[in-house]
């Protein structure tokens, strides 16, 4: 699950991780007001207006509606006219901003419609560099990695010049431990106040890394101030689904309005269900098969359109949700279920099938492959029905079959 | 021969509820040895299996069984009294970690954990706990290990296998069950078939697996069945170039999936431009494995595979 930055940033500061002040904003008032109230409180004349969605590359990222602006504005109007300048520019670029698509990197064309600002003191910045926590899969524990080349993505500095990306594997039995702190520190060529704020930054970090159960945590840029503070400029915050559930206070901090709906509609239901562009609906068992599915349409010259895994207990009820999905896709011109009874009786699916069929009514082809648990039974359920339904001998089949009727 | 279970493993069940329980009746009709189970709140009781025999599994049984497993409160306890030496791990998600490292904790020699959806971090210290206990962990949110009509550990259906020469080693429960199949069907057959999960933090890996098959007589050819995300696949080609003395065929799922996108299992996914099937395919190409182009060839790839 994502969270927006000005979330990640409060459960940071309550952690004691240092970040910048800052005010939510749903409202051109709202943001107004919390003008004045960040540069009286931090003396600092200059504000950043934040678009909150989730999704990176803002500062680069244009709206549609006002290409002249980007995602991540900086105001510097209270430098030369005070707060009421400020305040001024501020409205301006709310009232731009609210309500308007966010087109960057990670958006798509689509964008994304900016319903939050995050209204944040300006800082006075010496350096900026690049720290994050995340899985090491091939280890099995947490990696701290830091960089120098702060406002670059991890991804291109890899490539590029991967000698300066410094990691630290953290044991689980013991934490990140103070001289591997001190490492990443000394490494980031920090000095005097500034590599001490380090070492705790990272220290508090990584804690909260293990208290929050995070999938990743990544500061870019991570600031070093020229007072010498440390402090998370940026803060994108992910957490795995699986450990939601010790931290309600997490789950309350999701927005609904950044998921995709049909997505949103088949977790009630127990599916996992992920939206494509292609025209082949599928419904599978099994995330591998449903995987692999998808591929062998795209193998035989077809796109699909989705993702759906109804898993390995699905009911008829489930059955009738995922073909209501797949079939509330303009795009689906057609439908391939592909099914390897195990533990899922190919009788329970051939049900709830013929079931969907005629609660929602079938104008696509539609191509079913059973195997495993009780196919006869299933096929037979099938033929029976007297629905227009194309079977299928083995997965290739299928998909060459479904391909071919949606030509 | 086989691999990591046959007949004479005797087999403790931690987790006796609805799904524990249905699954136990399953592999007491193949013919597995379920010895014990292990509930806290269930200690003292005896659960009563009885139904009609699965002939595709251990040969030679009644037409019926009436079997009864007895219900311990830990797991230390359980196998001083019934002598396990495996277990299977249907705990749910939340308290399935800390039965691991109760399992581990008590010397048994093999865990393979179900469980789908353990948080990753529970995953991370269990895995942790492990280290130089002796043990073997495999999954979780896997199917588990079957040697056909010998032992099967686990939630595959029984009735697809068939003994023979080729190990199986997946990420994917239902691919394994097509791999499975289409070995009986080409006449190859499986000497074990081992699910080793789609999570992210796993016990055993693809090479674990791959070392084991290597040094078993009876396996004959290997398949390796995976998907997207991690670098596993890529680890397993380094290894086949360099040790493996067996053919070895395989497939990749996931060639279509859209990066940053989790595809069902908790670790299949393209991060950062990592993990990627390309990638995967390239690198097991490389190492001499012949990778079928789509499920369906998965058999005859073996074929190839063992042919060439």
């Amino acid at each position: 699950m994502k969270i927006h930055e000005y979330q990640a940033k409060a459960l940071m500061k309550e952690r004691g991780i240092a970040v910048p002040a800052g005010v939510m904003a749903t409202s051109v008032d709202e943001a107004v007001t919390a003008v004045r109230q960040l540069i009286e409180s931090t003396g600092n004349p200059v504000v950043v207006v934040k678009s909150q969605i989730h999704a990176g590359g803002r500062g680069k990222g244009r709206f549609k509606e006002h290409p002249e602006i980007g995602g991540v504005t900086v105001v510097l109007d209270g430098i030369d006219g005070g707060i009421e300048a400020a305040e001024a520019r501020v409205r301006t670029l709310a009232s731009q901003m609210l309500g308007s698509t966010l087109v960057t990197i990670q958006t798509g064309d689509e964008g994304k419609v900016v319903n939050r600002l995050y209204i944040e003191q300006g800082i006075d910045i010496a350096t900026e560099l690049y720290v994050s926590v995340v899985l090491d899969r091939s280890t099995s524990h947490n990696m701290v990695m830091a960089s120098t080349e702060g406002g670059t993505e991890i991804e291109v500095v890899a490539e590029e010049t991967p000698e300066k990306i410094i990691r630290e594997e953290i044991d689980p039995a013991f934490g990140l431990v103070d001289f591997q702190a001190r490492r990443i520190a000394y490494g980031l060529g920090l000095e005097g106040d500034a590599f001490k704020n380090g070492v705790k930054f990272l220290k508090m970090l990584t804690d909260a890394v293990v208290d929050l159960d995070t999938d990743l945590v990544e500061i870019n840029p991570l600031v070093v101030t020229t007072d010498g503070r440390v402090m998370a400029l940026d803060g994108k915050m992910a957490f795995e689904a699986n450990a939601l559930y010790r931290h309600p206070d997490v789950q309350a901090l999701r927005d609904k309005s950044e998921e995709d709906a049909a997505e949103a509609e088949a977790e009630k239901y127990g599916l996992s269900f992920i939206k494509l562009d292609g025209s082949i609906g599928c419904m599978v068992n099994g995330a591998g098969l449903a995987m692999a599915t998808m591929d062998i349409i795209n193998y035989v010259g077809g796109e699909p359109a989705n993702f759906l895994d109804v898993g390995g207990g699905a009911e008829k009820d489930q059955i009738v949700a995922a073909f209501k999905l797949i079939t509330a896709d303009p795009n689906v011109k057609g439908i391939f279920v592909n099914i390897f009874g195990g533990i899922m009786r190919c009788d329970t699916i051939a049900e709830g099938v013929v079931a969907a069929v005629k609660e929602v009514g079938l104008e696509v082809p539609l191509v079913v492959r059973l195997e495993g648990t009780n196919v006869e039974l299933g096929k037979r359920i099938i033929d029976e029905s007297g629905l227009n339904v194309v079977s299928a001998v083995d997965m290739k089949d299928g998909a060459e079959k479904i391909v071919e009727l949606t030509r | 021969m086989s691999v990591l279970v046959n007949k004479d493993t005797k087999v403790l069940i931690q987790g006796m509820g609805k799904t524990g329980r249905f699954h136990t009746d399953k592999a007491i009709a193949y013919g597995t040895q379920m010895v014990g189970a292990v509930h806290p709140s269930r200690a003292g009781q005896v659960e009563t299996f009885t139904g009609d025999t699965d002939h595709s599994g251990v040969q030679g049984r009644d037409d019926t069984y009436n079997v009864n497993v007895p219900i311990y409160r830990e797991v230390a306890e359980a196998i001083a009294e019934t002598g396990a030496n495996a277990t299977v791990v249907y705990v749910p998600p939340p308290f399935a970690a800390d039965a691991i490292m109760e399992a581990a904790d008590a010397g048994v020699e093999l865990i393979i954990a179900i469980t789908e959806g353990i948080p990753v971090a529970d995953m991370v210290i269990a895995k942790r706990y492990l280290v130089g206990k002796g043990v073997r962990l495999v999954g979780p949110n896997c199917p588990g290990v079957i040697t056909p009509q010998e032992c099967k550990i686990g939630i595959m259906p029984g009735y697809i296998h068939t003994p023979g020469k080729i190990g199986v080693v997946s990420r994917s429960g239902t691919l394994t069950y097509e791999a499975v199949h289409q070995l009986t069907l080409n006449g190859l057959g499986q000497t074990t078939a081992i699910g080793i999960g789609g999570d992210p933090v796993n016990g055993t890996n693809f090479v674990d697996c791959l070392a084991v098959f290597n040094d078993d007589p009876e396996t004959e050819g290997v398949i390796m069945i995976g998907e997207i995300g991690g670098t596993a696949e890529e680890e397993a080609a380094e290894w086949i170039k360099a040790n493996m003395t067996k053919p070895v065929a395989g497939f990749i799922a996931g060639t279509s999936a859209p990066p940053g996108k989790r595809m069902g299992h908790a670790g299949a996914i393209i991060s950062g431009g990592k993990g990627t099937a390309g990638a995967k395919i390239e690198a097991l190409t490389g190492a001499g494995v012949v990778v079928a182009p789509t499920p369906t060839d998965m058999g005859s790839a073996m074929l190839e595979a063992m042919n060439g």
